[in-house]
């Protein structure tokens, strides 16, 4: 098959070692991009670098290797605030990943500016990491937690957007691109309903910035959470995005090292941002190797990247709709949406399918991908996942249907 | 076509589950799920002279889940509570025929812990770690 792709995935698969691989004797399809991404070998490298060539502890060193990773660091930091459009690199915050940047603003901003009667407004479609926080942070300040639904195409209902979002809103968190539906949401417009009364906007773009563009002065978001690894880079290095205002009125989250300016037995003060929010040695080789992901996505263009999964999400759409008995979740216009794609086959368990698939080499995602408020209003107990990335062909999406249909038939006996 | 997990006689007792339903005269009933995926079974025991005179077990879930405690009605029927506690991983791959790896034994060995669960209930004996550990 010729494939018109806007990229050469050819040559970027000889980046991805782990990619040559056979998995019970088929060639490796890794179609569960969306739970976490491969690593280009100049990720692994730089990460090697650092633990061969300069390890050491940033910020308090005077010798040259402390010097050398130091840099190295607020490099790093510098091109993931580039990447993004953060204003200044200080609005850059390093965290263990999304999941903790989204807690960070649940108890640093929320315990201080939350109270009784005020309301948290969610979308249906978060990840458990964008709920769980807010319900545990409202429950301690009695403030309450609303829904925005979603519609029969799996988007945001923009009514209820208008309708839930009023004076006693505080905080507006919502998915910028759902790790379900893979539906983008209207997140821009949102900022503005929300600013409109005085409430903030939190985007968890855990599975946006991997795929999409974001520009966080664009989109006029106060906070975004994201994840190094499932854009390439390592497991354990997260990024929050802040605006510098709303960083700087909020208590630390964590206390310890490295955060502080000064230190008495009567108290203490905080450094100034990013740093008042990185308590302890932070993970150095991650936030390098987070780096050397934002560089290799740079270099792609995000653009490119976007074009590139939409064309084998629509390919996608188009040959999973041909086979028999299965459901599709989520919008089905490609430009709504990222290279999520959530199903069910007939009546066939979704661990079942993922198992069979196994068999051919194929790695997909199921069950109820810590989005259960969703499963429960789309009535279904769990889903199989297939999600793409810069390194996914059209030809493995063929070999995924025959895979399906094979399952199918498996099944139909 | 074929498959190294889904052999016939598992997709055979998934579609046609034997032992499948309620017990209305049941002495123990126990229930359990598998936190990582949402299974659910629930096994149904009539005792006579400590031995398992009937058995009938519900549940959701997947193929392997549900296949291997229809066998496992079928394998403790008639055995005595002391043999039901012996039981364990090698019974239930035995009944199967396969060993589903280690991403899915915990399927496979869900009907085991809840019909252990019903017989420790049934005896008023603490559960053991190994029990609570199968799933």
């Amino acid at each position: 098959m010729v494939e018109k792709l806007t990229i050469n995935v050819a040559r970027i698969r000889e980046d991805f070692p782990i990619l040559k691989q056979q998995v019970n004797d088929k060639p490796l399809i890794y179609f569960d991009n969306a739970a976490t991404s491969q690593k280009p070998s100049s990720v692994i490298d730089a990460i090697d670098r650092y633990y061969r060539q300069y390890n050491a502890n940033i910020h308090r060193g005077i010798h040259k290797l402390a010097e050398e990773a130091t840099l190295a660091h607020e490099e790093a930091r510098e091109k993931v605030a580039k990447f993004v459009n953060a204003r200044q690199t200080g609005e850059i915050v390093f965290t263990r990943n999304a999941t903790e940047a989204l807690n960070l603003v649940a108890y640093a901003w929320g315990r201080a500016n939350l109270g009784k009667g005020d309301k948290i407004v969610l979308t249906i479609m978060e990840h458990h990491s964008n709920i769980v926080p807010w319900q545990l942070v409202a429950q301690e300040k009695g403030a309450t937690v609303e829904f925005v639904n979603i519609d029969e195409n799996g988007e945001l209902r923009q009514d209820e957007v208008h309708e839930l979002i009023d004076d006693k809103t505080k905080i507006v968190c919502m998915t910028q691109a759902s790790n379900v539906l893979g539906t983008i949401n209207p997140v821009k417009e949102v900022a503005r309903v929300a600013h409109r009364f005085g409430a903030l906007l939190l985007v968890d773009a855990a599975q946006s910035v991997p795929h999409v563009p974001v520009n966080v002065q664009d989109i006029d978001c106060d906070f975004a959470a994201f994840s190094g690894h499932k854009m390439l880079g390592p497991t354990g290095i997260g990024v929050l995005y802040g605006k510098a205002k709303q960083l700087e009125s909020m208590p630390p989250f964590l206390g310890g090292g490295e955060m502080i300016r000064e230190v008495h037995t009567t108290g203490a003060t905080w450094k100034d941002l990013p740093y008042k929010f990185e308590a302890g040695t932070p993970n150095i080789s991650g936030a390098i190797g987070l780096g050397a992901a934002v560089d290799y996505l740079s270099n792609v263009g995000m653009e490119n990247v976007l074009d590139h999964e939409q064309e084998i999400t629509r390919y996608a759409l188009t040959r999973m709709k041909e086979v028999q008995g299965l459901n599709i979740y989520g919008p089905m216009n490609v430009d709504h949406r990222v290279g999520v794609v959530s199903f069910n086959l007939g009546d066939i368990h979704a661990h079942d399918l993922a198992s069979i698939l196994d068999e051919d080499g194929i790695a997909i995602r199921s069950g109820h991908q810590c989005a259960q408020p969703l499963m429960e209003f789309l009535q279904i107990p769990a889903t199989s996942r297939a999600s793409f990335y810069i390194y996914n062909t059209k030809d493995e999406v063929d070999v995924f249907i025959e895979a399906l249909e094979r399952a199918r038939k498996i099944f139909a006996r | 076509m074929s498959s190294d997990i889904y052999k016939d006689i598992i997709l055979d007792y998934y579609r046609n589950p034997r032992n499948f339903g309620d017990l209305p005269d049941a002495d123990v009933r126990a229930k359990d799920s598998n936190p990582l995926c949402g299974d659910i079974i629930e096994m149904q025991l009539k005792i006579m002279d400590g031995k398992i005179s009937d058995i009938r077990f519900k549940g959701k879930g997947c193929a392997i889940s549900q296949a291997s405690a229809s066998m496992l009605t079928e394998a403790a029927k008639d055995k005595t509570l002391e043999d039901v506690k012996a039981m364990g991983k090698t019974d239930v791959l035995n009944l199967l025929g396969i060993d589903p790896g280690p991403t899915r034994i915990k399927c496979a060995l869900l009907g085991l812990k809840v019909l252990k669960l019903a017989v420790y209930g049934h005896l008023g004996q603490t559960v053991t770690e190994e029990v609570k550990q199968l799933v």
